[in-house]
């Protein structure tokens, strides 16, 4: 109420107009205190479990902390030792090589999949509804099955395969084709992608079509010069979400070839790096250096964002914008 | 070619077209096989003994389903199955109403800073999650909470980034004057929450619940970090507890392992026959959103 008064006071004065709208009328001033309000509850989150620990991890990035003592400043030595330990450039390679397997032809399948879903009409539906299934399942119980479905003597992907005369290779105990099996349990979830796909291309208008048929354009023409363009997009926000998920993998390497009861068997090439960021923390309880892993991670998940922006800004069309 | 005659006709005659549609209907059944078939071979292989797991027939040849029997009894499957349920409809409902009462600030009210405030908001999605792990571990465990269910869901009560930015984009959907009307008739701010933008944005929200049920169901890793006592377990911390135990080592138990992720997969099937729709057209829509 007493706002009311105040208000001709500040607002009477004749004041430039950027002045006077810092003195907001009392509307907006209740305005501010309901959304602030509205929204405090992501603010406080936000303060507690995201700006606070990003500030902790940074600082404990710089000790020596075990969690039985305080800890110990080390200064610069825990990202000496991300470079010196071989783990670590072994396991983001590892990562990258999985990500390079992952994500292109995710993208790729998911493309043709909702190509093919976008020309049957109606019976999509039901299809689209069977790719998705898989997205439902939890990691650790597709991971638990691919560990049999890709046995390399018994295992029914390579009995398929042995139908097409392929003598499959011992997926999960081959160390060249373990980040394959990896890969290869990851694409069996890819139906949230075609379903994205789907959605755009059902937006891509008609027209287009049939005006480049009028000039004579090909169906390879029409895919890279009118398709791809239209739902660039949607392959552009699926590229990045699934790269920085694919960085990030950890549940399905963790349940087939990691575990307390550490395998004779595990090899050094299915260690991905959220695995061997996990370990640091909460098995070997290097907490500090686990933060300078997690900073590194940081780092290079938003360089690549950056230089996929940076591509993705030259060729991204998007509908209706600018 | 074959477009080409498509679109050119199919608006006048779309039923002729069957014959054209075939290769692509083999290819797309021929997916569906890739896509379903592993969780009809998990079914069957749930019900065969030790020696035929591996043997691949569809059909069992010695039916066993007392494998179910023997899960139940060795591991406290059904304990898990509730813990799962339990930590899901927590973390679903708080991730909802929360990201809910947020979205609609940022939809609604026009306050200084807001614009700063959902640039921050969203630059926290890019932001792994390995980053905050050990902190937000390290508080948790400052209060006493480590080996209990509160770390799997408690944080979900201040809103998550993307679903605030979900949200948000239906909230601005509705007419600003449904609200000036609401106004009029005398409904505060929460009244315009509570009694238009809540029940209009029902869908939406529906997809939010079943997204964050599922994210839940599925997640190892927070239960990796915070749990120790296999009671207290969701059923994927279980599930992996057998795998190690049971499948990985000692007698290769396959059948256990193989039943237990029976167990874990049926309920987000069940999620998924009701809430298929929902769950769909939300996965359609964020891409567009974004």
């Amino acid at each position: 109420m007493t706002t009311t008064v105040e208000r001709p006071v500040t607002g009477g004065q004749a004041e430039p107009a950027r002045r006077r709208r810092l003195h907001r009328s009392p509307l907006a001033k209740q305005e501010d205190r309901a959304g602030w309000l509205f929204v405090s509850p992501w603010v406080i989150g936000f303060l507690i479990f995201t700006a606070g620990p990003m500030i902790a991890s940074l600082v404990l990035s710089f000790t020596d902390y075990q969690m039985i003592q305080a800890p110990r400043a080390v200064g610069l030595e825990n990202y000496r030792e991300l470079f010196d330990d071989p783990r670590v450039l072994k396991s983001l390679s590892n990562t990258f090589v999985y990500a390079a397997m992952f994500v292109p032809l995710g993208t790729i399948f998911a493309l043709v999949l909702a190509m093919m879903l976008q020309r049957v009409g109606r019976a999509g539906g039901f299809f689209r509804t069977a790719f998705y299934l898989p997205e439902m399942t939890p990691a650790v119980a597709a991971a638990a099955m691919f560990l049999l479905l890709l046995n390399g003597q018994q295992g029914l992907v390579n009995k398929v395969l042995g139908w097409v005369g392929i003598n499959g290779p011992n997926w999960t105990t081959d160390p060249n084709w373990l980040k394959p099996s990896l890969a290869v349990v990851s694409l069996w979830t890819l139906g949230g992608t075609v379903v994205i796909y789907l959605a755009a291309l059902n937006g891509v208008p008609k027209q287009l079509y049939e005006a480049a048929e009028l000039d004579g354009a090909g169906p390879v023409t029409k895919l890279f010069r009118i398709t791809v363009p239209m739902i660039s997009g949607a392959l552009f926000f699926t590229v990045i979400t699934n790269t920085i998920a694919a960085m990030q993998m950890f549940d399905q390497a963790y349940t087939m070839f990691y575990g307390p009861q550490q395998k004779a068997a595990a090899s050094e090439e299915s260690l991905v790096y959220m695995v061997y960021l996990f370990q640091n923390a909460f098995q070997f309880f290097k907490m500090g250096f686990a933060s300078a892993m997690a900073w590194l991670l940081f780092v290079i998940i938003l360089l690549i964002t950056f230089i996929q922006f940076r591509v993705g800004n030259r060729y991204v069309y998007y509908h209706g914008e600018r | 070619m074959a477009t080409a005659s498509t679109t050119v006709t199919s608006s006048a005659k779309p039923s002729g077209f069957t014959i054209r549609r075939l290769p692509f209907l083999f290819f797309l059944t021929l997916a569906t096989f890739a896509f379903c078939y592993p969780l009809v071979w998990l079914v069957s292989a749930s019900l065969k003994p030790r020696s035929q797991v591996f043997d691949n027939r569809l059909i069992p040849e010695v039916f066993q389903p007392e494998n179910y029997v023997r899960i139940w009894e060795t591991a406290p499957v059904l304990r898990w199955l509730t813990n799962s349920l339990t930590v899901g409809f927590m973390a679903a409902t708080a991730v909802t109403l929360s990201s809910a009462l947020v979205a609609f600030g940022f939809a609604y009210f026009r306050f200084r800073g807001r614009g700063l405030l959902f640039g921050v908001l969203l630059s926290t999605m890019m932001l792994p999650g390995a980053v905050t792990m050990i902190p937000v571990y390290l508080i948790w465990n400052r209060l006493g909470m480590i080996d209990t269910q509160i770390p799997l869901w408690a944080q979900n009560l201040f809103g998550s980034a993307f679903y605030v930015f979900l949200l948000r984009q239906f909230f601005l959907g509705i007419p600003r004057e449904l609200f000036e009307a609401a106004r009029v008739d005398g409904c505060g701010y929460f009244g315009m929450f509570r009694r238009v933008a809540f029940p209009l944005c029902k869908p939406a929200l529906v997809i939010v619940f079943v997204f964050e049920f599922k994210a839940s169901w599925s997640d190892l890793m927070k239960p990796l970090i915070y749990l120790q006592t296999p009671e207290y377990f969701t059923m994927p911390r279980g599930l992996k507890q057998i795998i190690d135990a049971f499948a990985l080592s000692g007698h290769y138990e396959w059948e256990l392992a193989v039943a237990a992720s029976v167990i874990a997969v049926v309920p987000m099937i069940i999620l998924f026959a009701f809430g298929q729709r929902y769950i769909l057209d939300g996965v359609a829509t964020t891409a567009q959103k974004g």
